[in-house]
């Protein structure tokens, strides 16, 4: 109205509509791409609802007919369509812990070359370097797992810890032969190369954000590089390092190309880290094609929900723990 | 005084900081190590197999000569479709993250859920389009695999346009409203403009994902021994090609899924690395 | 530019020469000679000569960017940790030069001794803050490593204010105590030389007066360097007090000298608040 009187007399009307419109149409599209954003945000729930929907739908023809002993059962027989989880559970989770055995300490000591002991000029490239081999795509970490990587243990690596732990108390089981190449150990070890990346980078950067003067304090004291590092940076990024930790087990429990051509894929639970095994994700990626009759494809969609049980509360997990560390940080 | 210091427990200190020193500098040419006997691996053994006929030719029956043409074609063809699907949903969502949703609680559970669908195990992506495409319609298809992709695309975009656009500073933000300027065109036309190289690297690293990704393709599109653009039909991919040909008996498929893996891998590095220098240069 | 600043330097050496200052009878602890410190190719500090006598506190004083913290952290070594930084010349301690790429620096960092502008507590309990640095030299029972924590947190007035909860995160004290804990945990370690680094910067009045009384009575066991903004602390706290500009040492002097006659013109406009 105030508008109104502010023009000239003669082209008000006009004016007045034409500018009413074109606002209106301003607030219109504006709500309307609002909206539109709340609705792709409401498509994102919708995915992961989907997900677990599916899943658990898909689930309960195996759920229902072999219930809660599913989980505990090692047998896997397709002809008499009886099914248990175990060894593909037990697998996902053997690899997995050798590879953050390997990897946590090897993605933590780089970390801490990156950014106690390497030179300047040095750090941008070997970051890169390192990020890159999160960038190779698993299937290639498989295809070189099974032509290179399998045999080299097999001819080498171990034929020596059969020999070496042959007749020592508990380890001899973890070690026993035949030497096949590939199995649990050549398994979790392709993980530990695929997440330590992961580790490396998280643990880098919460390290990076240690307040330099905290350092010179323990360097003042006459600490060593590495007693700064144990007894200063460690414990004050303790939460962003178990986030990445977990970040990258997360990564390592569902892995699938990189681990089935390594794995050997038997439904068994051996208690030799040498001997083939079945993961979860390896066991759908090669059966679930063939998989026959509704009670095999329903046994294979349950073992799909128990990863994502699984990877869903290990990633909550990591994803707890740096939230908690950004909100120190401000 | 001094030199009482310097007794046996600090030896022993000095001992412990040498070790622990050599082991990093040790465990760094462990990392380094592995990149380069991979790509060295990947370039002896698929280089030799590089010929126009990877590019002219189908993949070829057991035992004969052929190319990766109708793989290639296939892998590009879905990813090319996932991205159209899964971008616009990623950057609005990403939008509505970062510019409507800041501090409500809608955005923060949404925040948290694209933050587990950002590392969700590939394979259970998979099982679910299986499960809401693959069975209703009753067979596998080109579609099923791109829209399995775009479920992959989705929570990159999400999250690198949200990072992104909280990047463009608030006083931008208050220019534009200053001169009247609705809210969703400051974000169309100044807030995307500003954080237009992070959110087309975002993209590009997406893209870098999908390409290599096998899983959710394997009961999704699955495979095609032969030249098929029909998307409402099974559809070949390079990853599931190597899959396939490398865990093969034959050697001209071996070797051909050598010559696929090196492909795949100069084309996701080279992306990757393309992605970064655009943010990079900012 | 380059005229200027040299013909400065020749004019502030023999400015800088000890000769009014009765010293007689006083052991020097730390005597720097021809000291030249480099960021890179900038140089920061220009040929330093100075003695910092046993038990006695120095202050350094100047304007901001005069090479005041620079000098300090020569004295540790501090500046090691960072690429591209190096000083030339003589810090001699204990008859070495420090300066020596042969000097243990872990050594000497346990008898030089520093404190921070901001208080650093580590990410441990407040015993821990303190029996850490202890058990870095010495293999002690726990009954021992108890009284040396407790005899620590008294010398920096601390005890009362923590016995209770000393398993609590040294995190959770206040900005004074967290910096009288720093001190505590300084002393714990038994330096010769405690370095001081603008210690009440980023404390209230009450805080700073203890940090201050605080180092009166350390000045009986240990040297003392103290670098301050505030000229009022360094007239409080020093007996020694040296003004720096532009990386030189302009003057050094018994403190009430320097803050009631400066031999120095621009000694003299510091002090008097003319500049900086």
């Amino acid at each position: 109205m105030s508008e109104v009187a502010l023009n000239g007399v003669a082209e008000t009307t006009g004016a007045a509509a034409a500018r009413a419109t074109a606002l209106n149409r301003l607030r219109l599209s504006d709500i309307a791409f609002r909206e539109l954003t709340r609705i792709a945000v409401y498509a994102v729930l919708a995915l992961l609802s989907g997900v677990i929907l599916a899943l658990v739908i898909g689930s309960v023809p195996a759920l229902k007919a072999f219930g809660l002993s599913f989980v505990v059962t090692e047998v896997w027989n397709p002809v008499t369509e009886n099914f248990g989880a175990l060894a593909p559970i037990y697998g996902t989770l053997v690899t997995s812990a050798i590879a953050m055995v390997i990897a946590v300490p090897v993605g933590l000591l780089i970390a801490f070359f990156l950014t106690a002991l390497c030179p300047l000029w040095l750090r941008r490239p070997i970051a890169i370097a390192i990020e890159l081999l999160a960038g190779i795509p698993s299937i290639i970490y498989g295809i070189w797992g099974l032509f290179v990587f399998a045999p080299f243990l097999q001819k080498y690596v171990q034929p020596f810890l059969i020999d070496t732990f042959d007749g020592v108390p508990g380890l001899s089981s973890l070690f026993a032969g035949p030497p096949y190449g590939i199995g649990m150990l050549t398994a979790g070890f392709i993980l530990a190369i695929m997440v330590l990346p992961f580790i490396t980078a998280i643990s880098r950067d919460v390290f990076e954000a240690v307040p330099p003067v905290l350092k010179e304090a323990a360097y003042g004291l006459g600490c060593t590089t590495w007693e700064v590092f144990k007894h200063v940076v460690l414990p004050f990024t303790r939460v962003g390092v178990i986030g990445g930790v977990m970040l990258g087990l997360g990564r390592a429990l569902g892995e699938t190309m990189a681990v089935t051509f390594v794995i050997g894929n038997a439904h068994t639970v051996s208690s030799s880290i040498l001997a083939p095994g079945t993961t979860i994700s390896a066991s759908i990626a090669n059966e679930f094609t063939e998989a026959v009759g509704d009670l095999y494809t329903s046994s294979l969609i349950a073992l799909g929900l128990i990863l994502f049980v699984i990877t869903f509360i290990v990633l909550a997990i990591a994803r707890y723990m740096l939230l908690r560390l950004q909100q120190k940080g401000r | 005084m001094a030199d009482s210091r310097r007794n046996t427990l600090y030896a022993a200190r000095r001992l412990r900081n040498t070790v622990a020193t050599s082991l990093a500098y040790g465990a760094t040419a462990f990392g380094l190590g592995w990149l380069v006997l991979i790509l060295g691996v990947l370039l002896l053994h698929g280089f030799g197999g590089l010929s126009l006929s990877v590019f002219t030719e189908n993949t070829p029956p057991p035992g004969s000569a052929g190319g990766l043409l109708n793989a290639i074609a296939g892998s590009i063809v879905m990813t090319v479709l996932a991205v159209v699907i899964g971008t616009p949903i990623g950057i609005l969502a990403g939008t509505y993250l970062a510019e409507y949703g800041r501090h409500d609680k809608l955005a923060s559970i949404v925040r948290f859920i694209n933050d587990i669908l950002l590392s969700a195990p590939s394979i259970v992506i998979g099982l679910f389009i299986y499960e809401v495409m693959v069975a209703p319609m009753g067979h596998f298809s080109g579609y099923a695999g791109a829209v399995a992709l775009a479920v992959i695309v989705i929570p990159v975009v999400v999250r690198t346009t949200e990072d992104m656009l909280r990047l463009v500073p608030d006083t931008l933000r208050e220019a534009a409203a200053s001169i009247g300027l609705p809210r969703s065109h400051m974000i169309v036309r100044i807030a995307y403009r500003a954080a237009r190289a992070g959110i087309v690297t975002g993209i590009l690293l997406a893209i870098a994902r999908i390409s290599g990704e096998t899983a959710p393709l394997l009961f999704t599109a699955l495979n095609n021994q032969f030249w098929s653009l029909n998307m409402n039909a099974p559809m070949p991919s390079l990853p599931v090609v190597i899959f396939q040909f490398a865990l093969s008996p034959y050697e001209e498929w071996q070797s051909l899924a050598w010559t696929g893996a090196l492909l795949i891998t100069v084309t996701v590095l080279a992306l990757s690395i393309f992605a970064r220098t655009l943010t990079a240069r900012k | 530019m380059t005229m200027a600043s040299t013909n400065a330097s020749a004019f502030a050496v023999p400015v800088a020469t000890h000769a009014a200052v009765s010293t007689a009878g006083l052991a020097e602890k730390v005597s720097i000679r021809n000291l030249e410190f480099f960021y890179g190719d900038s140089r920061a500090l220009k040929n330093i000569n100075l003695a910092l006598y046993a038990n006695k506190t120095t202050a350094f004083i100047g304007p901001s960017g005069c090479g005041k913290s620079t000098l300090l952290r020569v004295l540790n070594r501090m500046y090691d940790l960072y690429p591209g930084q190096r000083a030339t010349g003589e810090v001699m301690f204990d008859g070495q030069n420090l300066l020596d790429s042969g000097v243990d620096i872990n050594l000497l960092r346990a008898r030089i001794g520093m404190v921070f502008q901001k208080p650093t507590p580590f990410p441990m309990s407040i015993y821990e803050n303190i029996a850490f640095g202890i058990r870095l030299y010495e293999r002690l029972p726990r009954a021992e490593v108890d009284a040396r924590v407790e005899s620590a947190l008294r010398r920096a007035a601390l005890w009362d204010e923590v016995k209770d909860k000393l398993d609590a995160s040294g995190l959770g004290l206040s900005g004074g105590q967290q910096q009288r804990l720093c001190i505590a945990r300084t002393v714990a370690v038994k330096p010769e030389v405690i370095l001081f680094d603008e210690p009440c910067s980023a404390l209230d009045p009450i805080s700073t007066a203890k940090i201050e009384e605080l180092i009166d009575e350390l000045k009986q066991d240990y040297t003392i360097v103290i670098v301050t903004h505030n000229m009022q602390q360094a007239a409080r706290v020093s007996d020694f007090t040296t003004f720096m500009y532009l990386g030189e040492l302009v003057e050094f002097d018994v403190t009430e000298k320097i803050f009631t006659a400066p031999t120095d013109s621009r000694t003299q406009a510091y002090i008097t608040g003319r500049f900086g």
